[in-house]
């Protein structure tokens, strides 16, 4: 089963590799990983989007409970919580496609920030699997280029992931 | 003050008596200040792997925090095996490393490596110091981490510009670390649980691993284990938690286990598991395990432990000997009827009747176990007592029972071929009036044949008994069992003449060919050369293996006793 993982973890030098060194020598998959700072800045964030069974998912979170630099670790996916990936697109868009693609841009509530003669950027945003939506609903050979950010995520209301 | 001063102070602050390493171009500040000081002895061991094992050794065998030094690349790397060890068996050192220069970091210096990268997997936590005035705070935390919560190895790897930089000195009292706050006091709602399933326990059995040792628990758990009448099997790390001779232990338990340990421990209907982690050389296939219905309570103070192989009923998170003190405390009130458990005991007995390590000393070759029986013998039980990794190591488990704690050292976790003789000097180190004696092989002491130079140096009259069957035996064992006796690679061929090597390094060395000899060569080596390193060089029965045995992925029923052969 897929989970979302957050960890608030020590803003260190190797913190990083830590928490990805654990998951390779453990065997844990990652699917997605985002991190950066958060305001206060001896912090980071970071979210791990990850599967495995219930068993799998224990060994997980007490794995990187135990590791010296994290603070916290909370699975978000137990409960309700709002999950968002950035992603970029490059398209070719030329004759016919450069008005359609503008149009699919719209429907999927992207927006298209870099514009030449043959190509658009386009930005989206949403939860993963309306980003896979968006790359299936288009001709796949009119994607030059995608990148995306890998998924963030918070919980609803009140809970809240903090020291 | 330098970095190199602030280093050596904040070392003598946390008491540190001795320091076993290896000197090279980046810690050379740091050796310039140990040599202005005294409180801190250093050990010059003759590589670095040894080192680390030495300082594994002398923590294991204490209650310390063994510490190591060794320079930056080779020596680093050197290091590793011996880091990975004391990881392993979750042993409390701090091992200081030289790092190149801070300017010159990544940029493939001379005897540059990314020590802390390499170590990450095998250590508890590690830290590159970059400013000295990180570093009396960095060493405060690194032994703070090692020896609290469940103990590990922390590395410290300091640039060599770091030991030269200077700044105000002030060791910290204490430390507080918002990301690592380790539960000591288990939760007293889950030990009522477990009191209660112990209460009505019919055939329990109380399961015992290394962190009752590490934890220094074996008075509760005595006390507790006397109270319930239970009975108590160690596994090879706990060895010594519960005296051997007491009359509820029912000795080893796993792979090589004797048949009322692994028997007891299968139908049980109640586990108590203390400080133990259910590995796959304790029950075998954890598929296996789990066929029984039976409820099991786990005492640890890593929350990762619990739950990893075997589903645990009542999991107790905690410092085994609060934890046990709190369960003391609730046992005083509730009644224990012994005959509740008198079937029990019943069964115990008839597995205890096959006598399951019994074995014949003839009048032509040595036998080994026999080797170890006469060594108990002759040191009444009482030596410190190392091992390296192999049938010989089996063999000092199952034939010299261990009544009290940290005297049974080897590297049950990683399986090191190699420790047994500087785990035998950092022994000596922690305990210089002790009787310390390494049981190994021709194959494992070759691993660190060159400590007998260090410890010609410090004087250190180790008893090496090296079990000589001329064959990586645990190896060829397997191979005669599951590879149609093909010994691939398993024999010795051309080995030294161990006298010889034993007395060019200046020590005393002894060949025993036959079996009448034994008694007598080690009455001499513990009484004429008691001062003395001996290695003693026993040219024992080729082909004798060590039973019982579980083989691997099997159940912890489906035991081969030697009369099966």
């Amino acid at each position: 089963m897929r989970h979302i993982i957050s960890i608030l973890i020590e803003n260190e030098a190797g913190a990083l590799s830590r928490v990805s060194g654990l998951f390779s020598a453990r065997g844990y998959n990652i699917e997605t990983l985002t991190v950066a700072p958060t305001e206060d800045s001896s912090l980071s964030r970071m979210t791990i989007v990850t599967n495995g069974s219930d068993e799998v998912l224990e060994q997980i979170t007490k794995q990187l409970n135990k590791l010296v630099d994290v603070v916290k670790v909370v699975d978000l996916s137990e409960a309700a919580h709002i999950e968002r990936e950035l992603m970029l697109i490059k398209v070719r868009a030329t004759g016919k496609d450069r008005e359609e693609m503008k149009r699919m841009a719209e429907i999927f509530r992207g927006r298209i920030i870099d514009v030449t003669e043959s190509t658009y950027v386009i930005e989206l945003t949403g939860n993963s699997s309306k980003l896979d939506s968006f790359i299936s609903a288009i001709d796949v050979g009119l994607i030059l280029e995608t990148v995306r950010t890998g998924v963030s995520g918070i919980g609803r209301g009140d809970r809240i992931l903090k020291v | 003050m330098t970095g190199a001063e602030i280093l050596i102070r904040c070392l003598q602050e946390e008491k540190v008596e001795h320091m076993f390493g290896y000197p090279g171009g980046a810690v050379l500040h740091i050796y310039d200040e140990l040599f202005k000081q005294e409180q801190i002895q250093h050990i010059l061991v003759r590589h670095e792997q040894a080192a680390v094992h030495a300082a594994d050794g002398y923590a294991r065998s204490s209650d310390k925090v063994g510490v190591a030094l060794v320079t930056s690349g080779p020596g680093a790397t050197n290091a590793v095996t011996g880091i990975a060890t004391a990881y392993m068996d979750s042993v409390p050192i701090v091992v200081i490393s030289g790092q190149v220069p801070t300017p010159a970091i990544g940029l493939d210096a001379f005897q540059e490596v990314d020590m802390v990268g390499i170590t990450r997997p095998c250590v508890k936590h590690n830290f590159l110091v970059k400013d000295v005035r990180d570093l009396a705070l960095t060493i405060k935390k690194a032994f703070h981490i090692a020896k609290t919560g469940r103990p590990g190895p922390v590395v410290v790897d300091i640039p060599k510009d770091v030991t030269a930089q200077t700044c105000a000195f002030e060791y910290p009292q204490t430390v507080q670390m918002r990301s690592y706050n380790p539960v000591v006091k288990g939760h007293l709602g889950q030990i009522k649980k477990a009191v209660q399933l112990l209460s009505e326990a019919q055939r329990p059995i109380i399961y015992v691993g290394g962190g009752a040792i590490l934890s220094d628990a074996s008075e509760k758990l005595t006390k507790l284990a006397h109270q319930l009448g239970f009975p108590v099997t160690n596994t090879l790390m706990g060895l010594g938690a519960f005296a051997a001779t007491d009359k509820q232990n029912l000795g080893m338990l796993g792979m090589h286990g004797t048949v009322e340990a692994n028997m007891a421990m299968h139908y049980a209907d109640v586990v108590l598991a203390v400080g133990a982690r259910f590995d796959d050389r304790v029950i075998g296939d954890p598929a296996n395990y789990a066929e029984e219905s039976r409820k099991i309570i786990h005492i640890d103070i890593d929350p990762s432990s619990i739950s990893k192989r075997v589903k645990v009923d009542v999991p107790i998170v905690g410092n085994v000997p609060d934890v046990l003190e709190e369960m003391l405390k609730l046992l005083d009130t509730v009644k224990i009827d012994p005959a509740q458990i008198a079937g029990w005991w019943g069964q115990i007995a008839e597995w205890r009747g096959k006598e399951c390590l019994g074995f014949k000393q003839d009048n032509d070759l040595i036998m080994p176990q026999y080797v170890v029986q006469k060594l108990y013998e002759i040191t009444g039980g009482d030596a410190i007592i190392t091992s390296d990794v192999g049938q010989h190591q089996m063999w000092a488990a199952q034939y010299y029972p261990f009544d009290k704690p940290r005297r049974w050292l080897n590297s049950g976790g990683l399986g090191t071929m190699g420790v047994g003789l500087p785990y035998a000097m950092g022994a000596q180190f922690a305990h210089p009036d002790a009787t310390v004696a390494c049981i190994t092989g021709e194959g494992s002491i070759q691993m660190c044949i060159q400590e007998l130079s260090t410890a010609k140096q410090f004087r250190l009259p180790i008893k090496i008994i090296s079990l000589n069957n001329r064959y990586l035996g645990m190896v060829r064992q397997w191979q005669e069992m599951f590879y149609g006796s093909r010994y691939s690679g398993s024999y010795m061929d051309s080995l030294p003449d161990f006298v010889k090597l034993a007395e060019a390094y200046g020590h005393v060395g002894m060949r025993i060919e036959r079996p009448e000899d034994v008694e007598p060569a080690l009455k001499k080596a513990f009484t004429e050369h008691k001062n003395d390193l001996v290695f003693m060089d026993f040219q024992t029965n080729r082909e004798a293996n060590v039973f019982p045995m579980v083989a691997a992925g099997k159940g912890l029923t489906d035991m081969i006793l030697a009369e099966d052969l």
